[in-house]
């Protein structure tokens, strides 16, 4: 039997929140962790968490697993259980609405502060701009975000100062946008990220690439930022 | 562009570069003085005088000084507004801090330049 401790809050109910705790017959298969909530559910309906694909791809269920954030539908049993004792919080730092549910207001805000959309002020061509396969490329490690806040929820400088310092999924696409070369803003990109927090407050601890389910590296990127910035004002 | 006025430099990537500028200049400061005190185990006096008196060493000095002063500025600066959450304790321990470095570097120059 598999104990599994949830972090239950129900504001209209609950004063605070508590952990609760369940056990669950996983009949020895190496269940994902989505599969063992989906199982809780059936035991207490009023259990509330995101998800969709179920396969990692739309990003609704990251969640702080045995204390590392990921996605439920993708983390495997066998990756994170010890002692037959699995752990879930909601992803840390923003709001709770509901258990495992967050609100992800401050997310997006900083995710919409970097534009993410090509500009580009050039007529726009009879079929679409082209791009050769080695300016493609660039973009590759980029463009797979799938915007679930593991790596921003886990990066203590988002969690003390998540209203002025991006955070690395927002960084991971400003940088998409920077490196596209369809793109024609990068000057007015640049202008907006030269502040002390925006980008500079990443101090490459790396939570970010260590939690990131779809392997991407934003402190890769965010240091490409800097040597944008760099470049462009030496 | 979220905007401050008690960072060092006015801009992140200027606090970025003196930050990572100033480690070099005290890294390199630290490893010569620790080098030279271990190849010169039996120092006396005159010799510390006379290595201290020495221009380049004066100039070597007040680099490592001036970014002591400003590499702790930007440091605690920064740990200022992760921690300091309330406005006046966040501003007032800027104020010490950026008083402290000053009165250290002034009191530095002094020793080192004999003023």
């Amino acid at each position: 039997m598999l104990t599994v401790s949830i972090y239950r809050y129900h504001p209209e109910l609950d004063a605070k929140p508590y952990m609760q705790d369940f056990q669950v017959d996983t009949g020895g298969k190496d269940l994902m962790v989505l599969d063992v909530l989906n199982l809780l559910k059936t035991q207490d309906r009023g259990l509330a968490y995101r998800r969709s694909c179920r396969e990692g791809v739309c990003g609704s269920d990251g969640m702080n697993i045995n204390g590392t954030n990921g996605l439920a539908c993708i983390t495997p049993l066998s990756s994170c259980v010890k002692n037959d004792k699995l752990v879930l919080r909601p992803l840390p730092a923003l709001p709770v609405i509901r258990d495992l549910v967050i609100d992800m207001d401050q997310f997006y805000k900083q995710y919409e502060k970097v534009k993410p959309f090509l500009l580009n002020n050039t007529p726009a061509p009879a079929i679409e701009r082209l791009q050769s396969p080695a300016e493609r490329e660039k973009l590759d490690g980029l463009y797979e975000c799938i915007l679930c806040a593991c790596c921003s929820t886990a990066c203590p400088s988002f969690w003390w100062n998540p209203d002025r310092f991006i955070g690395p999924a927002g960084l991971l696409q400003a940088y998409r946008f920077l490196a596209d070369s369809r793109d024609t803003a990068t000057e007015e990109r640049l202008a907006g990220l030269d502040d002390p927090f925006s980008v500079f407050r990443c101090h490459g601890i790396m939570n970010c690439v260590t939690v990131c389910p779809k392997g991407l590296n934003p402190t890769k990127a965010i240091g490409h930022i800097r040597n944008m910035l760099l470049t462009r004002a030496t | 562009m979220v905007t401050s006025v008690t960072n060092f430099g006015r801009s992140g990537l200027s606090d970025w570069l003196v930050q990572r500028v100033s480690a070099v200049i005290l890294g390199a400061y630290a490893i010569f003085m620790v080098a030279y005190l271990l190849l010169n185990t039996q120092i006396d006096f005159g010799q510390w005088q006379a290595l201290f008196s020495n221009t380049s060493m004066r100039i070597f000095s007040l680099m490592a000084l001036l970014s002591l002063g400003a590499h702790c500025w930007i440091g605690l600066w920064s740990i200022s507004t992760d921690y300091l959450k309330h406005f006046a304790v966040r501003f007032v321990f800027q104020m010490v801090v950026g008083l402290l470095m000053f009165i250290y570097t002034i009191w530095g120059v002094q020793l080192l330049w004999g003023l």
